[in-house]
């Protein structure tokens, strides 16, 4: 694996090592030392054209435990801001040598850009595209659902296991979601069973050509016992954009509350709940159901650092073991 | 003046004959080795190479004014001559915009001082291609330009009270509405075209129905009001399914489509390369097979090129800040070959009519898209049907490299091309210009 840019790119195995992985170097966050010496002197470069202060803290933590310096380049207050072209930083960072590249980017594909045409020798690693891809999110979230549905919650008890049979309702805007893309691609990959729901105008045209399921009705899809539910954000400017009437009409037909968690502990007891943050707190999931005893939200923020060092560990380091 | 004697030539892949340009016109023709070489003329061997009328393209982007980083009037119709081609229409998305008699006769000078081929502008419709207020449309048929074809392209007119107007309003000269047809509402921030391609690469879509529903309404539109329009780059089936509609109940609709719709589909957007960008997109495999039945059952009437140079850094970036638009001038001929001539959808008359003679007709450019015939104007290419070559972007004419080909083997090569007789292209290379004629020169010093 030469780079991270989708989801879509990794096979089973590729998968299941990255969590396997990811569970070890879990455990060594449970340490009171928790730094590792596996990328000393090497450098990580954060590239993010677009704001997002939790995916960036996650790969500072993850590249820093690991020992490898980090450099930060955001969009904010940089060149980058100015229009500088995503070329002419790429080729600044590869005179800086860097060893890998963490890209976050507005426009889906900027990834692959930086990855085809040369601009960086570097290992690049799709930290969000547009509306593309997520694939270290979707990786913290199998992560944590194959902790608990398979390990039981232990760190290393699920080690080398899939997600076969599991099922997964993915509520939310699925138009506009790359975390919905990935994670369809991986939970399908890893032998998941998932299903979309959204209102038809939040789901992309050729939808039922992806490996998933799609409903309209996020009751129907609960009363079929899944084994985890994931609410996607839902920006609010989508309402005016027409996607749906008002944020109350949207909140009672796919928000997640503690009514329907409740309908859902009542089939399935051992059902997760997902978020990828930032939540609308009111709008796609109730305070209720984000801090209810089924919610895994604060821990996915934990397993994102987890992921993002085994995602930087196998890019970097993996070939020479 | 220049005499040529061309000997050998098939013309519209017919029987070989002799052809001798004398005077800027079709002096003889008669059959292979008939025509002796006049004392001084220049002896063109073109045996085994097939004679077309030179060519017409309806639709070009030369940036000048504004963007002479991207293409200038000189450079563009380098690489026209390159291509065939003896006359181009210029659009007129310019800065400024070519919605006045002074800015169109700009142009049409630079064109004639140039002399690589007929630089035909093309008026905005609106000012400012705002879609707001009617441009001087008369004044620009007026003028020395002599407009004919006016376009927002680039933009819809989507006020149909303001098409209306227009498609009547042109009818006092002649003229002709050429309709970019692209529902702006539902392409706002529009990527590619919409499919499940768009939905698993989350690039915002564009959709058919944006083209096709204002299609509809124009054809509807042209009917009622007895007028001409002319639909830009058609590319979906639909769109194509209409205006067979509307011919059949007799509406004066005339349709082109662009090479690149011709033989590219929205598979090659995967990659997120933005050489593959452009407005209409590329659509899918069902469309282009549409498309190329269109243009053999006469629903298409034209192949235009709608090339659209862009400098480099508007291509070297990341997808969605890429500009719009392929060059396409220099590999035209080529593409028309292998998508419509290879798979027997088009003879060689059946080239010249989609690429020379109907946009002639459409653009009302005298003297051009003729029968080579005596008399006619020595507007003629020549093109070796058997050579196949590799497009190279970096040894075209054009300023633009953005062309989709590259790397691609192509069939047919443009040989020579003659524009008023006098030979632009020899040997497959650029020759000279045509000198201005006297009568122009005054003018053009004058424009200084
Ligand atoms: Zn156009």
């Amino acid at each position: 694996m030469k780079h991270l840019l989708s989801a879509a790119d990794l096979t089973r195995e590729q998968a299941v090592r990255l969590l396997d992985v990811a569970e070890q170097m879990a455990a060594t966050q449970q340490r009171e030392i928790k730094k590792l010496p596996a990328l000393r002197g090497r450098t990580v470069v954060n590239l993010f054209f677009e704001d997002s202060t939790r995916t960036r803290l996650s790969f500072e933590t993850a590249a820093k435990r690991l020992s490898a310096d980090v450099i930060t380049f955001s969009a904010k207050g940089s060149s980058v801001s100015k229009g500088e072209s995503l070329k002419d930083t790429a080729l600044t960072l590869q005179a800086m040598g860097a060893d890998a590249v963490v890209i976050r980017h507005a426009s889906s594909g900027a990834p692959h850009r930086l990855a085809e045409k040369g601009w960086t020798s570097g290992a690049v690693l799709n930290a969000g595209d547009g509306t593309h891809e997520h694939p270290t999110q979707a990786l913290l979230d199998t992560f944590t659902l194959r902790k608990h549905l398979v390990g039981g919650g232990q760190l290393g008890a699920a080690a080398g296991a899939d997600l076969a049979g599991r099922r997964v309702v993915v509520v939310g805007d699925v138009l506009h979601s790359r975390v919905a893309r990935s994670n369809v691609h991986l939970l399908h990959t890893l032998g998941a069973r998932v299903t979309l729901v959204a209102p038809p105008t939040l789901l992309p045209l050729g939808v039922e050509t992806w490996p998933c399921e799609v409903s309209y009705d996020l009751d129907a899809a609960l009363g079929e016992a899944p084994d985890a539910l994931m609410a996607l954000r839902v920006q609010l400017e989508r309402m005016n954009a027409a996607y749906f009437p008002s944020a109350r009409e949207y909140s009672r037909r796919y928000g997640v509350t503690a009514e329907r968690m409740a309908a859902l502990t009542a089939l399935t007891p051992h059902a997760q709940l997902l978020h990828p943050g930032p939540m609308n707190r009111g709008l796609e999931i109730t305070a209720e159901a984000a801090d209810g005893p089924r919610s895994r939200v604060v821990e996915q923020v934990t397993n994102g650092v987890a992921v993002r060092m085994a995602a930087l560990y196998l890019l970097l380091a993996g070939e020479e073991e | 003046m220049d005499t040529t004697l061309i000997t050998g030539a098939r013309p519209l892949g017919g029987e070989a004959a002799d052809l001798l340009l004398r005077d800027g016109a079709i002096a003889e023709v008669g059959p292979a080795g008939s025509l002796s070489a006049p004392e001084g003329a220049r002896v063109v061997r073109a045996s085994g190479l097939i004679a077309l009328p030179g060519l017409v393209d309806l639709h070009t982007h030369l940036r000048e004014p504004g963007r002479e980083d991207a293409e200038t009037v000189e450079t563009g119709t380098r690489a026209a001559a390159l291509g065939g081609f003896t006359a181009v229409h210029a659009m007129a998305n310019t800065a400024p915009v070519a919605d006045t008699a002074g800015v169109v006769e700009q142009v049409w000078r630079l064109g004639q001082q140039a002399g690589w081929c007929d630089v035909r502008p093309v008026g905005a419709v609106t000012i400012g291609l705002a879609g707001e207020r009617l441009a001087e449309l008369g004044a620009m048929a007026d003028s020395a330009a002599g407009v004919r074809v006016f376009s927002d392209d680039g933009k819809c007119v989507f006020d149909a009270v303001l098409l209306r107007r227009a498609l009547e309003y042109v009818k006092a000269f002649d003229g002709v509405v050429a309709q970019h047809a692209q529902e702006p509402r539902l392409t706002e921030g529009a990527q590619m075209n919409e499919s499940a391609l768009s939905g698993v690469l989350g690039l915002r879509g564009w959709p058919a129905v944006a083209e096709e529903a204002i299609i509809a309404r124009d054809v509807l539109l042209a009917g009622h009001v007895g007028s001409r329009l002319h639909v830009c780059h058609v590319s979906t089936a639909g769109s194509v399914e209409i205006v067979r509609w509307a011919k059949a109940r007799g509406v004066d609709v005339t349709a082109e489509v662009t090479p690149h719709h011709l033989l590219l589909t929205d598979e090659l957007v995967r990659g997120y390369d933005p050489v593959y960008k452009v407005n209409p997109p590329l659509r899918s495999n069902d469309d282009v097979r549409a498309l190329r039945e269109g243009v053999a059952d006469g629903t298409i009437d034209i192949v235009a090129t709608d090339h659209a140079p862009h400098p480099v850094e508007d291509k070297d970036c990341e997808w969605s800040a890429a500009a719009m638009g392929m060059t396409g001038l220099e590999t035209a001929l080529s593409v028309v070959l292998a998508a419509l001539v290879e798979p027997g959808h088009l003879d060689w008359a059946g080239v010249a009519r989609v690429m020379s003679q109907t946009p002639a007709r459409i653009g009302r450019v005298t003297g051009q898209g003729g029968a080579l015939a005596v008399g006619e104007a020595a507007h003629v290419v020549l093109i070796d049907p058997a050579a196949r070559w590799t497009v190279d972007p970096a040894a075209m004419a054009t300023k633009g490299r953005n062309s989709p080909f590259a790397g691609r083997e192509l069939p047919g090569r443009v040989v020579a091309t003659f524009y008023g007789g006098h030979p632009t292209v020899l040997d497959g290379a650029l020759a000279t210009p045509r000198a201005l004629p006297a009568s122009d020169r005054e003018g053009a010093s004058w424009s200084k």
